[in-house]
């Protein structure tokens, strides 16, 4: 795609970033302040970026299952399972990259997993994935042994609280994941042929994609992003809690693919959108954070800013309200744009 | 007249799905409703049963203009409809099934043995022997047919709709039925039959009606019409219709490129046949529907993986286990509802065109925009696909141009044998001359083509030699002169031995 | 301290118990859905083999229906008393009236129910309210005086711990008007979130620079966001006090690192009185209080937080 296309097709979640930053600046007007203090960027937008890192991460993966008309319900349980397996391998002693390949393999064999029971045993996605997320806690406590599994080892905690030029680790491994799995799926046929399975698969079928393979590979790229996602929350609290890591996690990254006007039907997708979904998230949490209210508020105020954009990013809905605006306007009545409306 | 259409007529997008049918149902008769795919038979049923809404035309109902809003309605009215899948709840018993929506109540409470008592003097006098309480999936599909006949016909009493009820039983299990049936007819209902068992048509019916292309072609009583008339009349084709020219020799010379195909075939789909291909070959493939048609083109390009046979080319075995190792071997399949099979809706005409070679060049290798821009454009303008740009989503464009584009998907692939299963059909005329162009064409230049159609006149006008299949077997080959309307609708009225050589 | 009482009074009557026989008690435990249940489920191990008493113990993983079921098998069993962890406050009475048909004890641990004191023998259990209160006072005291701005990390929202927490700290810090909690997010009692919360606190309050103190409804919390407020290159314990609730391990760590100043124990030593009370019951009769508070103890770094460590390690947390 060209970037006029991309641009165009970014253009509502850019806005409505924009719209929710608009709006927690507002309540908080030091929010754009960054400035340098211990070797590294400290401020708000870089805590939206740095705490954004797991679901943005669990989104890339989430986007291209969804594409193939699936859903991956498994990912905050494999975030639990591939920390608790990085933490693990750090307490035993085999060292960082022993730790990282690991989680990473463990990330592997559970999307794996979830991709056989679709692709060769034709579960349903939302059933087959569901498996594993009631399952893979345990399988996870199994590993800590029902505790915080702690460590020290400050090469892997800097996975998680480190900082690359000022930029926190955690931003970084989300931007590059993104920018590698973009190159994978659009400078190869991947894109393409993922879409065209998650369209219409008898005729991919008979087009000749070999859908089960391409499904068994979303999958493993789903539970990929989901390791990378485990080992930064447990680097991040230097200890893996199998009962809390990447807790609800999984509707969080829905939501942000969602949020990214990618279609659960599957098809036409863009990794880029899910990521700005995940950002529009995040800042949703910080700014309720920052704001000071009683945290009785907190999962009700998010859930309407939820439903506001949705509803303003519904390809229904748009049509309807550009027609109150000009009817709006041809009444003579003080006319407000939507979004301000939906504030 | 029990029940009558007048100048009923209903249009999708494209096409005129009925087109002024008149059509009556008397009291006490079974009339068997008959066509081939597309002819109109379910849009008429569903107009009659509310499902759909008519577009102009008359309902009649004893005389009285009736027009029911939804199958619950027409229900009421006392029109009850029975389908091939049994619409009913297989988890409840069969008592519960019977009197679902209207049980005996005594209190506001359900009062099972009422409820039992009620689904008993339902089921009697249809002669099975059934256990009420038992739940409905523990007894046979013939037996759940006959529980949602009896179920239909309490709650409605004066017409019966079967859609395909014996498509999924056995001999005996017909019989059932069918004893069934004449109790019914006998009783004073009038009941519409469908089914593409010509046999089973010929022996229940008192009436039939044929429906082609949404027109009504004709209305006979059973014992009027033989066989090859009926055939005929469903195909479209008089016998003593002009021998249309055919446009090829053929003479194929019997090059070593062949294909040939020993002894293939699959259980329950398609008994085993063997079938040579020459290159630059264009065999035609007649039958009725459900004949076995697609389920050959299926087996041949490994849709269905065969079960038994063969198939070497001169390189020597030819694998087709899946529709990938197919392309791989240089096969192409055109399927016949594009819209399920073939498009891939929401992708651009650029997309779908590239989509199948890209598949054959594996993920990792790409074919370069540039070069899938040239190659959308160049089949765009060759097949005429009528489309604003190749970029726009191909589930947009008319049938005709949707079926040119999934010629030019396999086109670009090259293929060495095509399979294009009914490829004319739901298209414009234009659209169909061109695509039977596009045939001649692409024959000259070495490639061979399996066609299947109901229409005999283009079978007759492209093929080299015409295959013609009846219930699951590959029964006759007709090859030269004897490719006529004649002869092929004889080989598919045949009941039996008196096929053609 | 208290676990030298503790042991001591269970010395005597574990001489006691096995003199009239060796007791029979069962044991429904929740689950293990935290470390602290799990250290609660090891120490009345642990309690129960030190008085020679023959525990059955059953994991209703979280269901009511498995703790009901397990009860009765107990009662079928005939044991001498039953030890429950109620997941659930309500839906109690018929099988606490089946056990008390047989004349079988029932002590609650942890948790209350709603049905009537007739039916169990006692509760063992701490205060949450007071727990707060411990934490509060502590502050106030070391404070002395001082203007304080602090932060609060609070438990799951709508959960009795975090509601008793808070409130129990607020009246701990009542009398000081130098003391004002600034700000109060939910950390969900997992150290993502108090490290999370803790860095918009940080970033709300001028880096951290406005911040004196931080109260943690439970160490988790604290734990995490000792770590946003070295990360904010800021020393907890010093620039921020840092005080917090259960005394896991992970905590004393901490108190030993200079990183954190208090912690008020949650000590999952229930069983320890829940047996006391039941011997001296069956041996005879003696009615306990119908709830027997265990004592909620501050430990700060004076108090030898490495030793409690090591102590704790194994406990299960």
């Amino acid at each position: 795609m060209t970037g006029a296309r991309v641009l165009r097709r970014v253009a509502p979640q850019l806005l409505t970033l924009g719209a929710v930053i608009l709006l927690v600046s507002v309540y908080f007007p030091d929010f754009y302040q960054i400035v340098y203090a211990n070797d590294r960027l400290v401020g708000i937008p870089i805590d939206v970026v740095k705490r954004g890192a797991p679901v943005a991460l669990l989104a890339i993966g989430m986007t291209l299952v969804i594409a193939t008309r699936g859903i991956d319900l498994s990912v905050g349980a494999v975030m639990a399972i591939c920390g608790a397996t990085a933490a693990w391998s750090i307490d035993q002693g085999f060292g960082l990259w022993a730790a990282l390949g690991l989680a990473g393999a463990a990330g592997l064999v559970c999307g794996l997993w979830n991709g056989i029971l679709v692709a060769f045993f034709g579960i349903q996605p939302i059933v087959a994935t569901l498996i594993l997320m009631v399952a893979g806690r345990g399988v996870a406590q199994l590993i800590t042994g029902g505790t915080i599994l702690t460590f020290d080892n400050e090469a892997f905690a800097f996975l998680g609280s480190g900082a690359v030029f000022g930029v926190p680790v955690p931003t970084l491994a989300w931007i590059l994941t993104g920018i590698l799995f973009g190159l994978l799926v659009r400078r190869t046929a991947l894109g393409l042929l993922i879409e065209s399975i998650g369209i219409n698969l008898r005729a991919s079928t008979l087009t000749g994609i070999n859908s089960r393979v391409l499904l068994l590979a979303v999958y493993m790229g789903s539970g990929f992003c989901a390791a990378l996602a485990g080992i930064i929350a447990t680097a991040d609290i230097r200890g893996a809690d199998a009962n809390n890591a990447g807790l609800w996690l999984e509707l969080d990254a829905i939501l942000a693919v969602v949020i990214g006007g990618n279609s659960l039907l599957g098809g036409r997708f863009s990794i880029l959108a899910s990521l700005l979904g995940a950002m529009i998230i995040q800042t949703i949490n910080t700014g309720i954070l920052l704001a000071g209210f009683p945290p009785e508020f907190n999962l009700v105020i998010k859930a309407v800013l939820v439903i506001i954009i949705l509803v303003l990013q519904s390809p229904r809905l748009l049509p309807r309200l550009g027609f109150i605006r000009l009817r709006r306007e041809r009444d003579e009545k003080p006319s407000g744009t939507p979004v301000e409306a939906g504030k | 007249m029990l029940l009558s259409t007048r100048n009923l007529t209903k249009t999708f997008p494209g096409t005129k799905a009925l087109d002024s049918v008149d059509f009556d149902l008397k009291a006490g008769e079974v009339h068997s409703l008959l066509g081939e795919n597309g002819a109109g038979k379910s849009t008429l049923i569903k107009c009659l049963t509310g499902a759909y809404r008519r577009d102009s035309g008359d309902i009649l109902f004893e005389g009285e203009p009736i027009s029911p809003q939804s199958t619950l309605e027409a229900q009421e009215i006392g029109i009850g409809t029975v389908y091939q899948e049994v619409n009913l709840l297989p988890n409840l018993t069969v008592a519960e099934n019977l009197t679902l929506g209207h049980q005996p109540r005594r209190f506001g409470m359900i009062s099972p043995r009422a409820m039992q008592a009620q689904a008993e003097e339902m089921l009697a006098g249809y002669g099975v022997d059934v256990d009420v309480r038992r739940s409905l999936d523990t007894y046979s599909v013939a037996v759940q047919q006959i529980v949602a006949i009896a179920r239909a016909v309490h709650l409605s009493g004066r017409v019966l709709i079967l859609d395909e009820p014996t498509a999924s039983l056995d001999s005996r299990e017909v019989r059932m039925l069918f004893d069934v049936i004449g109790d019914l007819r006998k009783r004073g209902l009038g009941i519409i039959f469908i089914s593409h068992f010509l046999d089973q048509v010929f022996e229940i019916s008192d009436t039939l009606t044929v429906l082609r292309n949404g027109c009504h072609i004709a209305t006979r009583p059973a014992a009027e019409v033989d066989r090859m008339e009926l055939i005929t009349l469903m195909l479209g084709h008089e016998l003593d219709e002009e021998k249309p020219d055919r446009g090829l020799s053929s003479e194929v010379e019997g090059t070593g490129d062949a294909i040939r195909f020993k002894g293939i075939g699959r259980r329950g789909k398609i008994a085993p046949f063997d079938l040579t291909v020459h290159k630059g070959e264009v065999i035609g493939m007649a039958g009725l529907l459900g004949s076995g048609r697609t389920e050959s083109a299926e087996v041949l390009f490994g849709a269905t993986p065969a079960d038994s046979g063969t198939v070497e080319d001169a390189n020597g075995a030819v694998d087709l286990r899946n529709p990938r190792n197919a392309i791989a071997a240089g096969f192409a399949f055109a399927p016949e509802d594009r819209k399920t099979d073939g498009i891939i809706a929401e992708l651009s005409v650029r997309e779908n065109i590239i989509l199948a070679l890209q598949a054959r060049r594996g993920w990792a290798r790409p074919i370069p925009q540039a070069e899938q821009m040239r190659m959308a454009d160049e089949y765009i303008e060759r097949l005429d696909i009528r489309t604003p740009d190749a970029e726009k989503p191909v589930g947009l464009l008319s049938g005709g141009n949707q079926q040119k584009v999934i010629l030019a998907r396999w086109l670009a692939t090259n293929p060495r044998f095509l399979i294009l299963d009914e490829p004319t059909r739901g298209i414009d005329v234009g659209a169909h001359a061109e695509i039977l162009r596009l045939i001649e064409d692409v024959v000259a230049q070495g490639m061979s083509i399996l066609v299947i159609s109901s229409e005999l006149d283009e079978l007759i006008a492209v093929s080299h030699r015409v295959i013609v299949v009846r219930d699951r077997h590959h029964v006759s080959e007709l090859t030269g002169a004897d490719v006529t309307t004649e002869t092929i609708v004889r080989a598919i009225a045949a009941p039996d031995a008196e096929a053609v050589a | 301290m208290l676990t030298k009482t503790l042991m001591a009074t269970a010395a005597v009557f574990c001489f006691g118990a096995t003199a009239a026989s060796a007791q029979t008690i069962g044991f429904s435990q929740i689950g293990s859905e935290s470390g602290w249940r799990a250290a609660e489920t090891t120490v009345t191990q642990q309690e129960a083999e030190r008085r020679g008493i023959d525990l059955r113990f059953s994991d209703a993983q979280q269901r009511q229906e498995n703790q009901i079921a397990a009860i009765r098998s107990f009662i079928a069993q005939g044991v001498d008393g039953i030890l429950v962890a109620p997941v659930v406050a309500t839906g109690w009475d018929s099988v606490l009236e089946e056990a008390a048909e047989a004349e079988i004890p029932v002590v609650l641990l942890d948790r209350m129910v709603d049905s009537s004191p007739e039916l169990y023998l006692t509760a063992v259990g701490s205060d949450l309210v007071h727990e707060g209160r411990v934490a509060g006072e502590w502050l106030v005291e070391a404070v002395a005086g001082e203007e304080c701005r602090v932060v609060e990390l609070q438990g799951t929202t709508g959960s009795s711990p975090a509601i008793d927490r808070k409130q129990g700290f607020e009246e701990g810090i009542a009398s000081a008007d130098n003391i004002e909690i600034v700000r109060s997010q939910t950390g969900d009692f997992t150290r993502t979130r108090g490290k999370e919360v803790m860095e918009s606190f940080l970033q709300a309050e001028n880096g951290g620079a406005d911040i004196c103190a931080l109260y943690a409804h439970n160490d988790d919390m604290a734990v995490g966001a000792i770590q946003a407020i070295k990360e904010a290159g800021l020393k907890p314990g010093e620039d921020i006090l840092v005080v917090s609730i259960d005394a896991v391990p992970d905590i004393f760590q901490a108190l030993a690192a200079g990183e954190a100043n208090a912690t008020v124990e949650l000590t999952p030593n229930m069983a320890g009185p829940a047996f006391d009370a039941l011997e001296a019951y069956l041996a005879d009769g003696t009615m306990p209080e119908k709830f027997i508070q265990t004592e909620s103890k501050l430990y700060t770094q004076e108090d030898d937080p490495q030793a409690e460590y090591e102590a704790r390690k194994d406990l299960g947390y």
